[in-house]
């Protein structure tokens, strides 16, 4: 059952929801509409799954479209995402026509009906071009790292995203210059969601065995898809530093591998470097192990996450909304995420990864204060509730051009 | 009801706040400079404030983001210091602040040329914001001091936020709202009391209790008066 905004209550207090209340007596009546591309798997359905119940809770008229496209149409709009991670890429003329021809498509057969629309990716972002007809305000919400793109590809989108009112990126690194106000909101953890709900340890030891999982030493985990640029070999070779000197366990745990050449590729490398090492226990999760997650997360000692690139790794918070010390790479949204030495720790090296991870194995005060103090980061910062009261507070900023706004 | 009570009421705000980016960003500290210069007065006002609202729990350091980059990605660790011991209570407004924070970056340019030439990894480029407040009011309303304390205790640290910090440097309202209140109801005292504190060295946690603190005083010295 999915909870309803009382539900948070306990966790971030009455007045965060009632704000939220009072913000959205103000706006209504005003109809919202959500358009992405996909309605299960991925971060983005993930979290309008949660969002779209809240708001038509808080009394606003809300829909939530996908749009539709055939094969050779996801298969492009996948080349136009990793294009704009700046990956290269040829786009062919082909491309275009076939991203073109899909978005008329879904002009003719998808129903707009709000006053504000949220369109997440580039994906659908062609369909500003019912803005004319249709009216409303237009809200491009980009969930990609999009600091380096591809430039070929990030024009043909400039054609679509200039036409909307405003644009969301989830950091500040991410903006480019737009002629369009720019707002930034970053994503956010649900706390009642099945990865990040309350455990008991009855049901952490029970999933753990499960898993098989021992839990005779002090547990390193990082939690990932099985990728080069979250670093998997460089956090056993983190481990391996440490456990000179102190007893612990390494788990690498993710998915990614089984419908992902790349992927797969990373898991044999990661394998090879951890055979015969019975301290280094990877474990393939498949999709949905979300209390699989949880429960390793609540397991362990310390949670690392020692990515290369990140668009903004959710998972530190999680982590941190576990009170568990994380030592994690300063890149994409992780340091917005970790105030260094207070919430967590912050590392550029597999050496200095290694020497905060050993800090926090025998500090366990230090370490303890670290991951309470996270908690309470992620708490104020990084929640599902803060999310929906950006997104209301944006609709508002969309009809006031000042600065101090007074309602 | 109490004596004191007054036909104005304080009412508690609250401040949420949501960022806008500017699209700007600096590499060098040349760069940092011309935008410290001609950004909107928003856009220094996070950049000195935001630290205070998401991380006050943690630490009463009254960091800013500019102090931060020169340090830690420029690695220029004596104008970070000069720069994060700016005494952000003296000043009036963020013109005022603006205007140190740019001198104090100059000053240290002119003694040290070729830290013009250093360039920091485009990945930990500066990058402007602003802020945009909007500004609600609460339930909470206080006719005399006792409800005042009982409302200071209830509020969340965003309100706090908006009438001490928000009040004096943004909207140049006097020292702080609370003691414009408080002067209005004839404390005085108080009044002064806490507007002489220094915000920017309290967590908010602190700040409400050093708050609730001075009036619990005030009320115990009233009511002895008063037996």
């Amino acid at each position: 059952m999915i909870p309803s905004l009382e539900a948070y209550e306990p966790i971030v207090g009455r007045q965060v929801i009632e704000e939220l209340r009072f913000l959205a007596e103000r706006l209504k009546p005003c109809r919202i509409q959500h358009i992405n591309s996909t309605a299960v798997g991925g971060g983005v359905a993930e979290i309008l799954n949660r969002l779209v119940p809240l708001l038509s809770e808080l009394g606003f008229s809300t829909r939530w479209d996908v749009i539709k496209g055939g094969e050779a149409f996801f298969q492009v709009t996948k080349k136009f995402h990793n294009a704009l991670h700046g990956q290269p890429a040829t786009i062919a003329r082909q491309d275009y026509r076939i991203f073109l021809e899909a978005t008329e498509q879904n002009l003719k057969t998808l129903p707009l009906e709000g006053d504000v629309i949220f369109v997440h990716d580039p994906q659908p972002a062609g369909l500003i071009k019912a803005k004319s007809s249709h009216g409303g305000r237009w809200v491009w919400r980009c969930h990609i790292d999009v600091s380096a793109p591809h430039m070929e590809a990030w024009r043909f989108l400039r054609g679509f995203v200039d036409q909307y009112d405003a644009a969301i990126f989830s950091t500040p690194q991410f903006v480019q210059r737009l002629p369009i106000r720019q707002f930034l909101i970053a994503p956010s953890i649900d706390p009642l969601s099945k990865k990040n709900e309350e455990l008991s340890e009855e049901t952490t030891a029970s999933v753990l065995h499960r898993l098989g999982i021992p839990q005779d030493k002090p547990l390193v985990t990082q939690i990932s898809r099985f990728d080069a640029l979250k670093d998997p070999l460089g956090v056993i070779e983190a481990f391996r530093l440490v456990r000179k000197t102190t007893d612990c366990r390494l788990i690498l745990a993710g998915g990614g591998a089984s419908d992902d050449p790349e992927g797969a590729e990373v898991l044999a490398e990661v394998r090879e470097k951890a055979h015969g090492d019975s301290d280094i226990l990877v474990l393939e999760l498949p999709p949905g192990s979300d209390v699989e997650i949880n429960a390793i997360q609540r397991a362990s000692a310390v949670v690392v996450q020692k990515s290369i690139r990140e668009g903004f790794g959710l998972t530190v918070s999680e982590a941190l909304w576990k009170a568990k010390p994380v030592v994690a790479s300063a890149v994409g949204g992780i340091p917005l995420q970790i105030a260094h030495k207070h919430s967590g720790l912050l590392c550029r090296s597999v050496e200095g990864a290694a020497f905060l991870i050993k800090q926090c194995l025998n500090s366990p005060a230090y370490a303890k204060r670290l991951g309470e103090n996270g908690r309470e980061h992620i708490r104020h910062n990084f929640l599902l509730t803060r999310h929906l009261k950006e997104y209301l507070l944006l609709i508002i900023a969309l009809d006031h051009a000042e600065e101090v706004i007074r309602l | 009801m109490s004596a004191e009570r007054t036909k104005e009421p304080f009412r508690f705000y609250t401040r949420l706040s949501l960022r806008e980016a500017t699209g700007l960003r600096a590499i060098t500290l040349s760069q940092l400079l011309k935008f410290i210069r001609t950004v909107p007065g928003s856009v220094i006002y996070h950049h000195t404030h935001h630290y205070l609202q998401q991380h006050q729990y943690l630490t009463p350091e009254p960091p800013n983001d500019f102090a931060y980059w020169v340090t830690e990605v420029l690695g220029e660790e004596k104008l970070g210091e000069q720069l994060a011991s700016i005494d952000t209570i003296q000043f009036q407004s963020i013109r005022a602040l603006r205007e140190r924070i740019a001198e104090v970056i100059e000053e240290h340019l002119k003694g040290r040329p070729l830290l013009r030439l250093r360039v920091a990894d485009p990945e930990e480029a500066f990058h402007f914001v602003k802020a945009v407040s909007v500004v609600v009011p609460t339930p909470y309303q206080a006719n005399h001091l006792e409800e005042f304390a009982e409302c200071l205790k209830a509020v969340t640290i965003d309100s706090l936020y908006f009438h001490i910090f928000e009040a004096r440097i943004r909207l140049q309202r006097g020292p702080n709202d609370f003691s414009t209140w408080l002067e209005s109801i004839g404390e005085r005292d108080l009044a002064q009391a806490v507007a002489s504190l220094d915000p920017y060295t309290h967590t908010m946690e602190e700040l409400r209790q050093t708050i609730l603190r001075l009036v619990h005083d005030r009320l115990s010295v009233k009511e002895r008066a008063r037996t």
